[in-house]
């Protein structure tokens, strides 16, 4: 098979919001650069993000950068690198001022500044009480935002290719990351896209789980890609379960629920989180609320014929303040469980959400990985960005709309990066001669299969053991039998079988390969999650129920290769500000 | 649940034919999509676009029973069988219920969907009242999902001249921010007896959108606009 090879200063690899974010830079420095989307970019799944993008504007009151390092930090069970958190929470200000001058619509408050609302973790004055922090398009703030990124975009002349799929990644030698291989979905071509800089924003992958709040696409490409390539995963342990997935469905309902004043009831009508969490209650941390619902459940206390949901109360808000602030979840609950929250409580249940883990980078976006002695060696012309990089912020638990923070400062960040990188390198690197032969073997044993098994079946048998294995609360022999398991999938995933073998749009075959990076993930999200004994933020062990700072203050880093594990200590020193010193972390 | 569902593969037919399925569905399966996604276990070779599943993204809009509509927000207890369904009318098929939505996008870039807006950038948000940004509602929460404009039969006749409605709403959007100081240029624009007057109003985007959005409304205020001023 020949494939053709085009020529790009920069590719970028995804077209959420931090790969339209980058991509601003790349395009508004005048550089060549090419943006690839399964998808078109409005269809990415930043466009389903809810509830506000955190940024201490102090619109609503006092607030400071300071306060939301801090809650950032207790957020991420001080997982998270406070070089990182310090230059995410000082960007945000700057990166929602820009959105705004793109033509975001922003909700306004009477002075005609952003409305922003109070969300879970969010604090004054370090814990002490809730603050308002959350800028939002009522309920619909990924929408409003991958829009006016896109327009921003088109206006910037950027040039994209939508509904191609990138493959893998290519290096040479020295590790140098030079491209990649993609599949142009519509004729089924395959291409060698050759760049001086690539971005990965590949987005998230909780379609691993079987009960998921994310779209069919987020199947971890850029990890899967990483995995194939040598690059290390970090942190997979850590998964954001939702505290309000529609139960049933798994579709989001926006924190911003409790944020602008509704709160979890139990089957007696009792407002549980007063007992997990004495202070901010159900505006506590993410993990925090999870771990108390599932409680809830496990202990008889939930709702429904099956006792398996929770109820989600804001009737009491009024049915003006619900149309105006949260009419996106008004209308997925009537649609999707005939429940209108103007009358009657919305059915929730803890729902896979996040990914904090992801392909290492700093705070620049540049993807790090050990080399030699040095645990953050910068790989050459790779940058990651959004919820597939890991800068890390979110450590053990994200805090809600940190996401959206994230994917704006880092992508920008990593665009500025890579606009350096590009001037100080001219000059393309020669790829290796067997650059896409990873690609077009994984292509030809797809082709040639003959008694394989459904892509489905391996997928499903996939998120069955990621659900029972790798949950809210998990179990040393429940985490064992899961590694088992896992490898068992992985290996059935390498003899799936399409009937389908058009070259026109084929969706079989785009299946198939999605499930090649979701089994990665998997894996090391399985394995990663075996290996640490303790508990922290998301991750929750029966066995060892205490966070354990003396022995596990540490990254996790997963190799494919032979499921090797490797730890860098976490970064504690912030940039400029005093380290918050770890601490018992209650709400 | 019995389907009848458009198939085209210009690999291998000549023509399409529509195709039969029968699905025995469990009771988890709620919406058309998630039918859908069971008949693809039957049948990996039938292709759709799907993504959030939850009628944010726009990417599973085809026509259902002869109307317009997403998949993932379509309720299988209130689709009568057998379901028809069809790709969306009036555009070029890619290969089943997929089709080729470049004139769709080239109208929506051809009003320039941005903020245009010259003046120095202030160093904080730019101020904007509650009530201007109210005006704004019923607009920016298009998804582009292309049901409206591949329902309305000036826009079948003229994909490469009438903006269609989506593209409209989207202009208008635009018109109605404050924020925007190009408004001039941008109803400069539609004058044409083409871009904006091609609409008869027969209000099919209306009657198909999926968010409940009405461009003919938007489309109204464009033109009382222009007439405004010509006077």
């Amino acid at each position: 098979m020949s494939i053709s090879v085009r020529k790009f200063d920069a590719v970028v690899v995804g077209a959420g919001g931090a790969g339209l974010r980058a991509a601003l830079e790349l395009s508004e420095a005048g550089l060549k650069v090419a943006v690839l989307s399964k998808v078109f970019p409005t269809r990415s799944h930043t466009v389903a993000a809810q509830g506000g993008v955190g940024a201490a504007l102090g619109n609503m009151g006092e607030d400071n950068w300071l306060w939301h390092m801090y809650d950032t930090i207790k957020g991420s069970d001080w997982m998270g690198d406070q070089d990182s958190i310090e230059f995410l929470v000082r960007e945000a200000p700057q990166v929602v001022y820009e959105l705004e001058h793109y033509g975001m619509p922003f909700d306004r408050n009477e002075d005609g500044t952003i409305y922003q609302r109070p969300f879970g973790g969010h604090s004054m004055n370090f814990g002490e009480r809730p603050v308002q922090r959350a800028c939002c398009a009522a309920d619909r703030t990924g929408h409003a935002m991958v829009h006016a990124l896109y327009q921003r975009n088109v206006r910037a002349h950027t040039q994209f290719f939508v509904e191609w799929m990138a493959l893998d990644l290519i290096r040479d030698s020295s590790g140098q990351v030079l491209g990649v291989t993609a599949l142009e979905m519509e004729t089924g071509e395959v291409s060698l896209l050759h760049s001086r800089a690539t971005l990965f924003a590949t987005g998230g992958s909780a379609r691993i789980f079987a009960s998921t709040t994310n779209a069919y696409i987020n199947t971890g490409d850029g990890l899967g890609m990483c995995a194939r390539a040598g690059v290390p995963l970090q942190d997979l342990e850590f998964w954001q379960f939702h505290p309000t997935g529609l139960a049933g469905a798994g579709v989001l309902i926006t924190e911003a629920v409790r944020g602008e004043g509704g709160y979890l009831l139990n089957k007696g009508g009792e407002r549980f989180m007063e007992r997990y969490a004495p202070n901010l209650k159900d505006l506590a941390s993410r993990d925090v609320v999870s771990r108390a619902m599932a409680t809830e459940i496990k202990e008889g206390r939930g709702a429904g014929k099956n006792g398996d949901y929770l109820l989600l109360k804001l009737d009491h808000l009024g049915a003006e303040m619900i149309e105006k602030r949260l009419p996106g979840i008004r209308e997925i609950s009537m649609k999707f469980v005939d429940v209108d929250p103007i009358k009657e409580p919305i059915p929730v249940v803890p729902t896979a959400h996040y990914q904090m883990g992801g392909i290492p980078t700093n705070y620049l976006g540049e993807v790090i990985a050990p080399k030699g002695g040095d645990l953050r060696s910068v790989v050459p012309g790779f940058y990651a960005a959004g919820e597939c990089g890991c800068a890390s912020v979110h450590g053990a638990n994200r805090l809600g709309t940190n996401s959206l923070t994230d994917l704006l400062v880092f992508g920008k960040s990593s665009g500025k990066s890579m606009v350096k990188f590009l001037a100080e390198n001219p000059g393309h690197k020669d790829v290796p001669k067997d650059a896409a032969e990873r690609s077009l073997a994984r292509l030809a044993r797809l082709e040639g299969q003959k008694g394989g098994e459904p892509v489905y079946e391996v997928a499903r048998d996939m998120r069955r053991t990621m659900q029972l294995h790798c949950g809210v609360f998990r179990f040393p022999d429940l985490l064992a039998e899961g590694v088992k398991k896992i490898r068992e999938v992985a290996d059935r995933a390498t003899r799936t079988e399409i009937k389908d073998k058009s070259k026109v749009f084929n969706t079989a075959r785009v299946e198939a390969l999605e499930l090649d990076n979701l089994i990665e993930v998997a894996r090391a999200s399985l394995v990663s999650a075996q290996a640490r004994q303790e508990s922290r933020g998301a991750h929750d062990r029966a066995d060892f129920p205490q966070r354990d700072d003396a022995n596990w203050l540490k990254h996790t880093l997963w190799f494919k290769d032979g499921d090797r594990l490797q730890y860098k200590p976490v970064t504690l020193k912030p940039l400029t500000a005093e380290t918050i010193e770890p601490k018992v972390r209650t709400y | 649940m019995h389907f009848r569902i458009f198939r085209y593969d210009p690999d291998k037919d000549e023509k399409p034919y529509m195709q039969d399925y029968q699905v025995a569905l469990e009771p988890s399966d709620v919406m058309l999509l998630d039918a859908l996604v069971r008949i693809k276990e039957q049948d990996d070779t039938l292709s759709l676009r799907r993504s959030c599943r939850e009628g944010v993204c726009g990417s599973d809009a085809m026509n259902i029973n002869g109307k317009n509509g997403l998949a993932c927000v379509t309720k299988l207890t209130e689709v009568k069988e057998p379901v028809e369904l069809r790709p969306l009318p009036g555009l070029p098929v890619v290969r089943d219920l997929i089709v080729d939505m470049t004139q769709f996008f080239n109208q929506y870039h051809s009003i320039k969907p941005y903020l245009i807006n010259n003046d120095p950038e202030p160093d904080r948000e730019r101020l904007q009242s509650p009530e201007d940004r109210e005006e704004l509602n019923g607009l920016y929460e298009c998804i582009l999902c292309a049901c409206c404009s591949t329902a309305c039969p000036s826009f079948w006749w003229n994909p490469d001249k009438f903006v269609g409605p989506a593209g409209l709403l989207q202009a208008y959007r635009f018109i109605a921010d404050t924020r925007d100081k190009a408004v001039n240029e941008r109803l400069d624009e539609l004058i044409d007896p083409y871009r904006l007057f091609r609409c008869h109003t027969i209000m099919n985007c209306a009657d198909v959108c999926p968010k409940g959005l009405n461009p003919a409304i938007a489309i109204g205020k464009i033109r009382s606009m222009l007439a405004k001023r010509v006077i």
